[in-house]
């Protein structure tokens, strides 16, 4: 199968003047991958699913327990790890819908002809290119009551956005917004260009208003690749660590992947931090399968 | 001629140089410790040992928040990167019951330092489990939390005249907890951007922990019994529910944003002109001695830890021991070192840098006593001291403490009792997944 869709072989290339076959070039570049894969990925994948049943502590001499479904059990019983994901929850919310509002919305606003349109788009992408531990220690000191330059602009005097627990975790969110917005944003502005012009001249010669043309042409045209930014975003904010540990330390902006660092490395507890590392990935492939159904019928509409 | 005399330097020269890095290389040590002031005294100390022995010491630093995560994954990888670890007190239980750190019990008896090195540094930084005569690590800087005021401030005619008539007694340094409150609320003035007291908030380790430690401790209570495990009725007891409220009560009148201080924050509030007392670390207070780094240096003065309304005084441990790694090739020259380290005109010497000796002997000289303005305070702190739990699963225990007490602290959930009754509940539940308890 995998033969039939290849191409042949350039006879002048230098490939072919040492002999090698088209499936000898096609293993030198697969082996290796699945080989990276394998020890990486999928074996550990396996090891620390067969932790996840003990009670092992990497910081421990003793030998692993097999403890069965205990370590599942604790944890989906136990009320801080659900608050942990209550508040995972509230972020992704709160971060893609607004990624998805800010970034669509400046797509829409750069797809037409403005001067230095080019120049615009780049700079607009910075954001998105810079560490998430750079964001987060520069936006720390935007957010500082006494000298923010955040609290200084809006004349909001000394408002605490991260030592108050109800606002820290909608100053992680924004921050967030503020850096991956352009992602939505650079996918959006590459579905909106792909929309046929003639449609537009159709629905102009019909009358249609700009809401309606919104809604009826533009909207379905560009939400599967809409789609594909939300699945990008929201997989990442489900895994958000770096932010929200820089930023704060509220027990208000304890996402699960901080919760999970802590009881694999702070705490040592590796059969059940590897119990929640389990949970979580059932989570993020249940969520992602949801969104990529949604994806397809989208994509048949 | 020439060439040959040239090439012949040449190869000598190269011989030379790598035999000298071969020799090198047999005799270097490295000791791990996070990054901070005394890492760098302790560079300089160790400096004089190559002088003195040829052998090169490295002090290899990591900032304080990834220092427990890093020195643990190198252990339990069964590193030989670093010879020895300045370790904190609590993981003392966690290291000696892994089988992360050398057995030091018969150097310990052999030169006598439970003598030689003050009580307190010996009990927590030293030995496990308690009472056990049994010794993990040399006690090598000694520290505890202290506090920093500002002297103008508080010596300012208006001020002590206006302090009086509200309060009926003299404004000076707090005799006592009640006064520390006092005096913090009436500074607090955030109209005028003054604030009355810089505490410890941050929860990501152990600073809030150490904070509410100072309060539980002074007002004559305790986290639990160290031997039985038992906590119910201790870590909630009725001085702790009032501790935890007035360490509640002190946060309100900490400078904006003072949910995720430690250290570094705490200085600021002093050098920054923010707050009228801070608590913090005496190893953080050289840099407040230090015109270059403290703009009020002069007008700064220092106290211990108050006592509470009992009169019980005293404080939270910090500090570490130096301990020897199971792991490392190096043990012996690692032993030799810790000879030279344990000696009096050494630990003389680390004192001059600026480290804060656990040498009795040393802390109990004037000389020592009168060298800053803080060392007093440190040699009175340093005999009333008391730390967390060392066992194993301190980890646990210290993020279940936090888990708990910080929403309470900076947020206004629930009430002391509510919080430390959890917080019973929780550590008695991990003392029994531990068997420490039945």
């Amino acid at each position: 199968m995998a033969t039939a869709v290849m191409t042949t072989l350039d006879p002048n290339s230098r490939s072919a003047a040492r002999g090698m076959s088209d499936l000898t070039i096609r293993n030198l570049f697969i082996i290796p991958t699945i080989v990276f894969l394998i020890v990486f990925n999928i074996f550990p994948l396996i090891y620390s699913l067969g932790y996840s049943f003990t009670d092992f502590r990497a910081s421990s001499p003793a030998a692993a327990n097999f403890v069965g479904l205990q370590n599942y059990r604790e944890l989906l019983n136990d009320p801080f790890i659900w608050s942990n994901f209550a508040i995972t929850a509230k972020y992704v919310i709160v971060s893609v819908v607004g990624q998805v509002i800010v970034g669509f919305g400046v797509a829409l606003l750069l797809n037409r002809d403005i001067p230095l349109k080019g120049l615009l788009t780049t700079l607009l992408l910075l954001p998105m290119m810079l560490s998430m531990a750079v964001v987060g220690l520069f936006w720390k000191l935007l957010y500082d009551p006494s000298f923010g330059i955040i609290n200084y602009t809006l004349g909001l005097g000394s408002f605490e956005w991260l030592s108050n627990p109800d606002m820290a975790l909608y100053a992680v969110a924004i921050t967030d917004i503020w850096m991956w917005s352009p992602f939505v944003m650079l996918l959006s502005l590459a579905g909106l260009s792909a929309v046929p012009k003639h449609l537009y001249e159709a629905a102009a010669i019909d009358r249609a208003g700009s809401f309606y043309t919104f809604f009826r042409i533009t909207l379905p045209l560009v939400a599967p690749i809409l789609m594909i930014a939300i699945i990008f975003r929201t997989m990442e904010a489900f895994k958000t660590f770096d932010l929200a540990y820089i930023l704060t330390s509220q027990p208000t902006t304890e996402v699960i992947s901080i919760r999970l660092y802590k009881m694999a490395f702070q705490e040592w507890q590796t059969g059940r931090s590897c119990a929640l590392a389990y949970i979580v990935l059932i989570m993020i492939l249940a969520i992602t399968n949801i969104y990529v159904k949604y994806l397809n019928k989208v994509k048949e509409r | 001629m020439r060439k040959t005399m040239t090439s012949m330097l040449a190869g000598i020269g190269l011989v030379l140089a790598c035999g000298t890095s071969v020799y090198a290389q047999d005799k270097e040590l490295t000791i791990f410790w996070a990054e901070w002031d005394p890492a760098n005294y302790l560079q300089e100390l160790v400096n004089l040992y190559e002088a003195e022995s040829g052998v090169k010491v490295t002090v290899e630093t990591t900032p304080w928040p990834d220092f427990q995560t890093k020195a643990f994954t190198e252990f339990n990888a069964k590193g030989s990167a670093y010879d020895m670890v300045v370790g904190d007190s609590q993981w003392i239980g966690a290291a000696s019951e892994a089988g992360h750190y050398v057995d030091l019990t018969d150097f310990f008896n052999k030169h006598n330092l439970k003598e030689v090195m003050a009580p307190a540094t010996v009990k927590y930084y030293a030995e496990y489990p308690s009472n056990s005569g049994k010794y993990w690590s040399i006690p090598a800087e000694g520290d505890a939390v202290g506090w920093s005021y500002r002297k103008d401030w508080f010596e300012d005619p208006k001020e002590m005249e206006a302090f009086k008539a509200k309060y009926g007694y003299d404004l000076g340094v707090p005799k006592d907890f009640k006064a520390l409150r006092d005096i913090a609320e009436f500074f607090h003035r955030p109209d005028e951007k003054r604030y009355g007291v810089a505490i410890y908030t941050d929860n990501s380790y152990d600073a809030l922990v150490m904070g509410v430690e100072n309060a539980i401790f002074s007002f004559g209570g305790e986290l639990g019994d160290y031997a039985t495990y038992k906590v119910d009725g201790v870590i909630n007891s009725e001085q702790n529910v009032k501790a935890l409220e007035a360490y509640k009560e002190l946060y309100s009148f900490t400078p904006p944003g003072w949910a995720k201080s430690f250290f570094i924050e705490d200085n600021q509030a002093i050098t920054e002109n923010l707050a009228a007392m801070s608590m913090n670390y005496f190893a953080f207070f050289p840099a407040l001695i230090n015109e270059a780094s403290n703009p009020n240096a002069e007008a700064t003065g220092f106290f211990a830890n108050p006592p509470g309304p009992n009169g019980d005084q005293f404080a939270a441990l910090g500090g570490q021991g130096i301990s020897v790694i199971s792991y490392s090739q190096n043990q012996e020259e690692a032993m030799k070192f810790l000879e030279w380290f344990i000696k009096e005109d050494t630990q003389k010497k680390w004192a001059e840098l600026g480290g804060y000796t656990a040498s009795a002997k040393v802390l109990e000289s004037p000389e020592f006593q009168n060298a800053t303005p803080y060392n007093k305070a440190f040699y009175e702190t340093m005999f009333k001291v008391k730390d967390f739990w060392a066992t194993p699963e301190y980890a646990e225990l210290l993020i279940q403490m936090n888990q708990r007490v910080y929403p309470y602290i900076t947020g206004n959930q629930g009430t002391a009792k509510e919080v430390l009754d959890s917080l019973a509940a929780d550590w008695n539940a991990t003392f029994k997944k531990y068997n420490r308890v039945k």
